[in-house]
């Protein structure tokens, strides 16, 4: 006891750190719709830029269109070619590139700060005259029927595939890689009908964040922009009713590990229970210090990279439980998984592991927005989801109030085994008897490469 | 004509305690968070014949505990501050970092000291360790195609000796075979502190923080510091060519490595190479991208970069220049390898068109002072830069350095990718149908 108690003396404790001050956003919404976030931070001289347009893809075809246009957006304009975009924007210290999902797409881009007006300009032009050269539509459309085939070969994205595809049938969120053979199809009058319709600055959002002065690039971006317009979005559908059913085994002949993910609903971030949902999902397998970790990580070295994290989307949030582990210990990791789910979701977690959870979270929030480019992000995100600055002082709050009690109520309803549905990736011939002794089991064969 | 380029200028201190311990201090109170990061000077090129991988299980093993830190604790302590860290393992050196609110500074040096003066191993804390990395590497390389592709298969093809051409990953049985006594070996030669370097970036005084290193580190005995050992093989003036067979793979890929010179003898040749990787493949500007991309369309996907990992200032001489690409079964290798050639050929020959090597440091600048942004980032770097270059000021002194490489250099660099053996590997895809 003593011992104990001289040991933990000597490690230092954390003196408190004051929280940087909340940033001052200033913020206009143009007459064409599109709203604007500017924050000044004069740490580096660079802007950062994050544009969000509402993007619902609506299906197969919908969504292989949707990934052509973002990897042709900045192929040609009337004024310039692909080359010379590429050059003006790279003078500029710059990149601007392009990605798109279910939910939105989003133009991600940064810049020597004196160079913010060119940059949006650049922007503009694409915006509002993207011309989507046939030629270079044809050349990029056979690269990426190719790039998407060699992504749907890597077993975390046939897990992921899997996964969404269980959790949301004839959902948009059902799949996340365009099929090869849908994006061959696309005809490039699709995807600029797809432009004039949704590449719109209504419900659009741009954040900028470096070292410029808020009111002069409000009016740059009034300047460049104002002439921008669009339609309205369209929404969303509702999600289907998540139903339980068997273990998804997706036959990987040969694999020497089996990709073993488990999918469930989570509340979404303006939820009142938002809070103690974060610090379950972080005292389950949120971070590095979790029970998944130290049992099957630590304890039991069935495998190097086990998680979960709960996924914010639009029209709803879900929970994902990931790890990746040798083909021999498929059934034990399978078991020692759904015991830690069950132990969070009929007992609480300790006041230590509470604490800890609660410092983590607080204390990663503050690291996300120390740098300009984590701080544009941060604000993107929460921006397209409704929320404001106000979210870096407010959750932190309510996570320090969050009580064990809490806790245990959230992970009942989020990681409760039953509640969950589960894909395995790997060698069915080797894994199945182990697995179907722990639940009942389906098995279909992983989608050859083309 | 030069243009001039916005230039990072953190303050740095730089002190030595008595063991030898090289410190670097670089404080900047932008946000309230604090990065800490110890570098050791040994990485897989300097693990033993018959124990590859060890560098790298070793790296693993600093976190199973310590003298005052049980097994797996060191991130819960970080964690429970609220800070990340991590450790990597690279050719020649091991490093260690922290990024935490900034009242949680001594808390990070206290933890980094402890297992600077040893790490408590166990046996069962070395079994649990090598299945841990061996799943790591089942996920990274095995289960998966194009895993290891190029960093592990390309050095055997590029080098003739153990320390550059083997798997830094290790190999199963070698990895097995691990004992307490080679741990207790490698510490002992490689982590004395005279070995290491402690970066300190972010929020916190200097003087406050030179008192917690003294008093954290000061006592920590000062241990012989092993020799630097030259790696150094001649540049081959014939080409090597080798090809695997990767099962999972359901397009070809290739990769062509090129030697580069020594930083340390030719800083402004290797900051040539170093720009023209961006001049090849950076953006759709870049001439390999127009060339392979828009024009032969003969590739997937190219990219170019100098160091095993792309990071160009983190590991010594010799290091090589790779160029990689995936391309479709139709089109050989032989063709992409005539069209970069010819690439090449023209920027020797020809030089840059105005305007591309302003613009392409441009890039270069805007990309290091957004990665210095970050205090972690920052620290890694001034970390690598005193333990590689005895220079942490390279970190602010990267932009002007690069202003001041002149166009005729890069078209040398490309010319001197010509005139080498170059070392080719080709990866058949085994999985097309």
């Amino acid at each position: 006891m003593t011992t104990m108690t001289e040991r933990s003396s000597l490690i230092p404790a954390v003196r408190p750190t004051v929280p940087a001050d909340l940033p001052t956003v200033v913020e206009r919404t143009l007459a064409n719709g599109l709203r604007v976030l500017v924050v000044a931070r004069t740490s580096v001289p660079l802007v950062e830029l994050r544009l969000r347009i509402p993007f619902t893809a609506l299906g197969a075809d919908n969504t292989a269109q949707a990934e052509l246009l973002a990897e042709t957006l900045f192929t040609g304009t009337a004024k310039r070619d692909r080359v010379e975009i590429a050059t003006a924007v790279q003078a500029l210290g710059g990149a601007l590139s392009t990605v798109v999902d279910a939910d939105r797409l989003a133009i991600v881009g940064s810049a020597l700060a004196t160079h913010l007006d060119p940059l949006l300009g650049i922007l503009a032009e694409v915006l509002t005259g993207a011309s989507y050269p046939d030629d270079e539509f044809t050349g990029e459309r056979d690269r990426i029927v190719e790039d998407a085939t060699m992504a749907l070969s890597q077993p975390a994205v046939i897990a992921r595939e899997a996964l969404v595809g269980r959790m949301f049938p004839g959902h948009p969120y059902g799949s996340v890689v365009a099929e090869p053979a849908v994006l061959a199809g696309v005809e490039v009058g699709s995807v600029r009908a797809l432009h004039a319709a949704r590449i719109s600055p209504r419900g659009a959002i741009l954040t900028l964040v470096g070292d410029l002065d808020p009111a002069a690039a409000l009016g740059a971006v009034e300047a460049a922009l104002g002439g921008w317009a669009g339609g309205e979005p369209e929404s969303m559908p509702a999600v289907p009713a998540l139903t339980t059913g068997p273990i998804l085994i997706v036959n990987r002949p040969g694999a020497v590990q089996t990709n073993i993910r488990l999918g469930g609903v989570a509340r979404d971030r303006s939820d009142p229970g938002h809070p103690a949902q974060r610090l379950a999902n972080t005292i389950f397998g949120g971070y590095f210090s979790s029970r998944l970790v130290d049992n099957i990580r630590e304890d039991k070295g069935y495998t190097y990279s086990p998680r979960s994290g709960v996924d914010h989307y639009q029209a709803g949030s879900r929970l994902t439980v990931a790890a990746d582990v040798s083909t021999d210990v498929t059934g034990p990791a399978l078991l020692e998984i759904f015991y830690e789910l069950g132990r969070m979701a009929v007992l609480p977690p300790s006041a230590d592991e509470l604490e800890a959870a609660r410092q983590y979270s607080v204390g990663t929030m503050a690291l996300g927005s120390a740098t300009a480019t984590g701080l544009a992000s941060t604000l993107s995100g929460l921006a397209g989801t409704g929320l404001g600055v106000e979210y870096l002082r407010d959750h932190p709050a309510a996570l320090t109030k969050v009580t064990a009690e809490e806790v245990l109520a959230i992970a009942t309803s989020l990681l409760a085994p039953t509640g969950l549905v589960g894909v395995l990736v790997g060698d069915a011939e080797k894994i199945t008897g182990a697995v179907a002794a722990l639940g009942a089991v389906t098995t279909v064969l992983a989608a050859p490469a083309r | 004509m030069t243009a001039s380029l916005p230039s990072p200028a953190y303050p740095l201190e730089r002190a030595r305690l008595d063991n030898g311990l090289r410190i670097v201090l670089a404080p900047d109170a932008t946000a309230p968070v604090v990065a800490v990061a110890v570098h050791y000077d040994v990485g897989f090129r300097s693990e033993p014949e018959g124990r590859t991988g060890f560098a790298h299980l070793f790296e693993h093993m600093m976190f199973q505990g310590s003298e005052h830190i049980g097994k797996a604790e060191h991130p819960k302590h970080v964690q429970a501050a609220g800070g990340i860290f991590n450790g990597s393992t690279h050719p020649d050196h091991t490093d260690y970092y922290e990024l935490l609110p900034a009242g949680a500074l001594e808390l990070a040096l206290f933890l980094e000291a402890d297992r600077m003066r040893a790490p408590k191993i166990t046996r069962e804390n070395l079994d649990n360790q090598i299945a841990v990395v061996q799943e790591e590497i089942r996920v990274n390389v095995m289960n998966r195609p194009y895993g290891g592709f190029p960093w592990i298969s390309l050095p055997p093809v590029a080098f003739d000796t153990f320390p550059n051409a083997h798997n830094g990953y290790g190999d199963f049985s070698e990895l097995e075979a691990a004992s307490l006594d080679d741990a207790a070996d490698f510490f002992d030669k490689f982590y004395a502190p005279g070995n290491a370097v402690l970066t300190i970036a972010g929020d916190f005084a200097a003087d406050d923080a030179m008192k917690l290193v003294e008093r954290y580190y000061g006592d920590i005995a000062a241990r012989a510091v092993p020799p630097r050992r030259s790696f150094a093989e001649p540049v081959r003036a014939d080409e090597r060519r080798d090809q695997l067979v990767d099962r999972l793979a359901p397009r070809p890929a290739l990769a062509i490595g090129y030697r580069i010179p020594d930083p340390d003898t030719d800083l402004t040749g290797f900051l040539a190479h170093h720009l023209l990787t961006d001049v090849l493949t950076s953006g759709d500007a870049s001439r390999l991208e127009r060339r392979l991309v828009q024009v032969d369309r003969s590739v997937i996907g190219v990219s170019s970069y100098v160091g095993t990992f792309g990071d160009p200032f983190d590991q010594r001489d010799p290091l090589l220049l790779t160029v990689e690409a995936r391309h479709p079964v139709e089109s050989a290798a032989d063709g992409i390898l005539a069209a970069v050639d010819e690439e090449l050929d023209r920027l020797a020959t020809d030089g840059l068109a105005d305007g591309e090597l302003d613009r392409v440091r441009a890039r270069v600048a805007s990309v290091l002072l957004r990665e210095a942004d970050d205090a972690l980032g920052r620290a890694l770097a001034l970390g690598a830069f005193e333990l590689h270059r005895g220079r942490p000021e390279m970190l602010n002194e990267l932009p002007k350095l690069l202003c001041a490489v002149p166009g005729e250099a890069v078209a040398a660099a490309a010319a001197a990718l010509r005139a080498q053996g170059r070392s080719v590997l080709e990866l058949k895809a085994g999985a097309t149908s």
